[in-house]
């Protein structure tokens, strides 16, 4: 017993330096995963109090270019008026957000609430969006972000009360269902780690027609995203030697340099789905 | 200033410094980050037991880290620098008795210009390369860690000169002669 007193004391720098490398080791393993450790939500708040202190400075630098991509945002929306159209008969189809159950009720699926980015980056290999405001109360994890223009940014991960945490898309463990506009073939958006503003699509078939510039957008398969929010632009096409498939370089549409309101998306519908995959792989 | 005030102003200016101002900065290629807030152990005095340095190195990658939302990276990397520190101190310190004549390390304390720079040279390639080689275990590109480990060493030893030469460090010599 005495011995193992002194050799504690003997290498006790050496033994505290080993416990520290593998207390730090533990929570890079660990992190990822569970996202809800205890300190999160504490440090989450602490932090997000400082972020939100600097984004007031730094959003007075960046309110000429905010105002002009929210004047485009409302560009994009006022064409999309219906008294834009010239209607050639009477049956007007308008399908916006909403599910018929029957004629007569209609149910909202979606719900897009607004946020404030208060801390972005992009130059880190993992990279994090915090963002605050009046909604993010109603916020949970795993609803989809998309920026003004109604392009994908990220996932939130991690909500603590008055600040929530969005996966950015430039993180390596963000995996976005995209899909061809054009074609319809469906593949995973990731990122490398490299660039930012350039992203990975992959599991595309080499069957499938794709030229440069093609537009790639959510599938809707995932209950993050509907159907049709654009993740960006075909920018470079590598045949993959082994595989039929195609790795595809996309420039990201979102300008993740420039962020400073976002939407999130609520979908109604998740919990259901989710509640239905859930018991499927219950069950096998 | 006591030295439990001057501690703790430099932590909230190093971490405020890292976080706000340098990691903005982002060389569109290399995806090069300068890193700098380490100085702060670097600076930390000679006297100070070494259980106490590595706590503090940890507290202050673990405070970045939380900025990052991603804890650990920077806890082991600076641990890492603070447990080897003590070790390059004796053998880099050239006149006898310069630990105890003087308070921190500086270009002054070192004896020149020249062994400072390896001193921090040495700490700074170290905090790179195990901070990165824990990022690359999860993307794995050995030539891209290579390059990327050196050009930010570069880079935070030119941040380092330029700190130095900015805020110099009054250093007393205390003698202990009467």
């Amino acid at each position: 017993m005495r011995n193992i007193f002194l050799f504690i004391r003997r290498y006790f720098n050496f033994l505290l330096f080993l416990l520290l490398q593998v207390l730090s080791i533990y929570f890079i393993v660990h992190y990822s995963k569970y996202h809800q450790a205890m300190f999160g939500s504490t440090a989450n708040r602490i932090t997000g109090k400082v972020n939100s202190e600097y984004n007031k400075i730094e959003y007075y630098f960046q309110l000429k270019r905010t105002n002009d991509s929210l004047v485009k945002a409302n560009e994009a929306l006022y064409n999309k008026l219906k008294a834009d159209f010239n209607l050639p008969d009477t049956v007007s189809k308008t399908v916006v957000d909403t599910m018929k159950i029957d004629s007569i009720t209609q149910y909202r699926t979606l719900n897009y609430l607004n946020a404030k980015v208060v801390s972005n980056s992009v130059n880190f290999k993992n990279n994090y969006i915090v963002i605050a405001g009046a909604n993010v109360k109603k916020f949970k994890p795993s609803m989809g972000i998309i920026d003004v223009n109604n392009n994908a940014v990220g996932v939130i991960t991690e909500v603590s009360g008055d600040y929530a945490v969005v996966m950015s898309m430039l993180h390596k463990d963000s995996k976005i269902n995209g899909k061809l506009m054009k074609t319809g073939e469906t593949g995973t958006v990731t990122w490398d780690g490299t660039s930012p503003n350039i992203l990975t699509l992959s599991g595309i078939p080499k069957s499938a027609k794709i030229v440069k510039g093609d537009s790639v957008i959510t599938s809707g398969f995932s209950t993050y995203f509907p159907k049709g929010i654009l993740i960006g632009r075909i920018d470079e096409i590598n045949s993959e030697k082994s595989t039929s498939n195609y790795t595809i370089k996309l420039r990201s549409s979102a300008d993740f340099y420039n962020l400073q309101y976002v939407y999130a998306i609520i979908n109604y519908q998740q919990e259901e789905i989710n509640k239905l995959l859930d018991k499927q792989t219950k069950q096998n | 200033m006591s030295l439990l005030v001057k501690t703790i102003v430099r932590f909230i200016l190093f971490i405020l410094l890292q976080f706000y101002v340098l990691d903005k900065i982002h060389l569109q290629q290399m995806m090069v980050t300068p890193y700098l807030y380490f100085l702060f152990i670097l600076w930390l005095p000679f006297k100070m037991q070494r259980a106490w340095v590595m706590l503090l190195g940890f507290a202050l990658g673990f405070t970045l880290d939380s900025f990052r939302h991603h804890p650990g990276f920077h806890a082991a990397a600076c641990v890492l620098i603070a447990y080897v520190r003590p070790f390059l101190i004796n053998f880099m310190i050239p006149q006898e008795g310069a630990e105890t004549n003087y308070e921190a390390p500086s270009v002054k304390s070192m004896g020149g210009l020249l062994p400072y720079m390896i001193f921090a040279g040495t700490l700074c390639l170290l905090h790179n390369a195990w901070l990165f080689l824990l990022e690359a275990w999860q993307f794995g590109n050995v030539w891209y860690f290579l390059v990327k480990t050196l050009l930010s060493t570069a880079i935070s030893l030119v941040l380092i000169v330029i700190t130095e030469l900015i805020f110099v460090r009054k250093q007393k010599f205390k003698t202990n002669t009467i």
